[in-house]
């Protein structure tokens, strides 16, 4: 789809959906552990067909969301390295966060913000697969301990607790920022929007 | 199953408190370890009345037949050989499950109503809430709960809720026939070990003793043992057991944390788009933007 020639392409068809596969992964898992987690939230289950099919379905999802992230992983891994700009970045998150982005250090494709959500989301992620395989009890609880197990299911809702929270931070900060949503639905975004926000990657792209 | 004729003062992942008006004696079995000649008849007396069949297993050189606690085996004898200041001793004790003042079980399951503790102290499972995830396996102090590999249910020993309902007592009670078993109101029960005890230490037992373990606020199944200083003699009876510290954090205070910081992550995320406003690109960096444009036509 081809809206405004000028516009810069941020990401490719292939890229959104990769990013759109983990994030309805990742919609699923949250709802469906939340479920598990709190009694509170025990009638979620009602979407998954009952709580014995969330169950078994929410380990599953975990998987399928393990492996795509894992993809998407090493296809962004390079652009998220930490740099000096990007610490300095994150040191005056707090004038961002006021709505005052006037003095804030140049930044390439993705802020010092940015990247540390991809780190942690890493981190995130082997945690909550590795302490999940312990307690999918179907098929591996039988392998460890019972201390292991219950450390595992600990880490496990602890983990998943703190990744809810940063993706709620991850997508307020896409609705906050007008016109970013579009660089995951079509894939561009404007001139402006770059050069505002991003501008270091900005002047890569246009050579401006 | 669900039985009306017993009130219910716990029920798993129910924050709110379960009816309470009516009064129920406490009950207790009493299992005297110093009694028991291993005869297995209270394990098949528990296959009758439950209408459990396990598999036949293969006799690995002890008497512990079938070797362990399973979804169709609720209670198992255990044999143990060790050597005491009385030179070798054989102890036998019936495993299963001890009915919990406060059950681990209980406490970690997410199912609303799968597992309940009735007014008289009895812990039950409900098979159609259970949803199979075994954290009641997590949870449980003494490793008791079995899930089925056929329907993925957790099973264990009801302590006969459904004979005790209508004022029997437990099949492996009725069965015993050395009398090592008996049932009756916990208080009863507390009265006879004490009796029992005093026996043993006349004989020579010094550390007799009743195992009612304060950690999990007491049992309903609870043993007379001629060394109750060391339960670990008896195929490795827990000697403090409680509810797990790791569970107990996981069941316990991380579930209103996270809960008030998901709520604090979405409303802070609303209230700073009313208050602050969307970051809206700037119309000068737009003109910028519209005038590098003009330059490269």
């Amino acid at each position: 789809m081809i809206r405004d020639p000028s516009d810069l392409q941020r990401y490719t068809a292939s890229e959104r959906a990769n990013h759109w596969v983990v994030g309805i992964c990742f919609i699923l898992l949250g709802l469906s552990g939340l479920a598990l987690f709190h009694p509170a939230l025990f009638p979620i289950t009602y979407l998954f067909g009952g709580g014995t099919w969330t169950r078994i379905l929410h380990p599953f999802i975990g998987v399928v969301m393990m492996l795509f992230f894992v993809v998407m992983f090493f296809r962004f891994q390079h652009l998220n390295r930490m740099t000096d700009t990007d610490w300095q970045w994150v040191r005056r998150a707090k004038e961002m966060v006021n709505g005052d982005d006037h003095n804030m250090p140049i930044q390439g494709k993705y802020n010092g913000g940015q990247k540390l959500l991809f780190w942690f989301l890493g981190l995130a992620m082997v945690v909550l697969f590795a302490s999940g395989i312990v307690i999918w009890r179907a098929y591996f609880s039988a392998y460890f301990g019972i201390g292991t197990i219950r450390l595992a299911a600990l880490l496990h809702a602890g983990f998943a607790t703190l990744m809810i929270i940063a993706i709620i931070v991850h997508v307020y900060a896409a609705i906050w920022v007008r016109g970013t949503i579009r660089a995951m639905l079509y894939g561009t975004v404007t001139r402006a929007w770059a050069k505002q926000h991003h501008r270091a990657w900005y002047r890569q792209m246009t050579g401006k | 199953m669900a039985l009306q004729s017993l009130d219910i003062a716990k029920r798993s992942a129910t924050s709110t408190e379960s009816p309470q008006a009516r009064k129920t004696p406490q009950v207790a079995k009493l299992i005297d370890v110093s009694q028991c000649i291993g005869c297995k008849a209270c394990q098949v007396a528990c296959m009758q009345w439950n209408d459990l069949r396990d598999e036949v297993g293969n006799c690995a050189g002890t008497y512990d037949n079938p070797r362990d606690l399973t979804d169709q085996s609720w209670t198992v004898m255990r044999y143990a050989e060790v050597e005491t200041e009385r030179g070798l001793e054989w102890l036998i004790r019936k495993d299963g499950c001890m009915h919990c003042e406060d059950p681990g079980c209980l406490k970690a399951c997410p199912s609303p109503g799968a597992i309940v503790k009735y007014s008289n102290g009895i812990v039950d499972f409900h098979q159609e809430n259970c949803i199979g995830c075994g954290y009641c396996v997590t949870g449980c102090p003494f490793n008791v709960p079995r899930i089925s590999k056929k329907d993925s249910k957790a099973y264990k020993c009801t302590l006969c809720s459904d004979r005790v309902a209508v004022g029997l007592e437990p099949a492996c009670v009725k069965v015993c026939p050395t009398g090592c078993i008996s049932f009756g109101t916990k208080e009863d029960m507390h009265e006879r070990a004490e009796e029992r005890v005093a026996e043993l230490k006349e004989r020579g037992f010094t550390n007799a003793g009743l195992y009612d373990p304060a950690g999990v606020g007491g049992t309903h199944v609870m043993y007379v043992l001629h060394h109750a200083d060391k339960p670990g003699l008896y195929s490795g009876l827990p000697a403090d057991p409680a509810i797990s510290p790791t569970v107990s954090l996981w069941k316990g205070i991380t579930k209103p944390l996270a809960m008030a910081g998901i709520a604090a992550a979405a409303l802070g995320g609303l209230f700073h788009y009313v208050m602050k406003g969307p970051n809206d690109v700037s119309k000068e960096i737009e003109a910028e933007v519209d005038k590098e444009l003009e330059g490269e036509k």
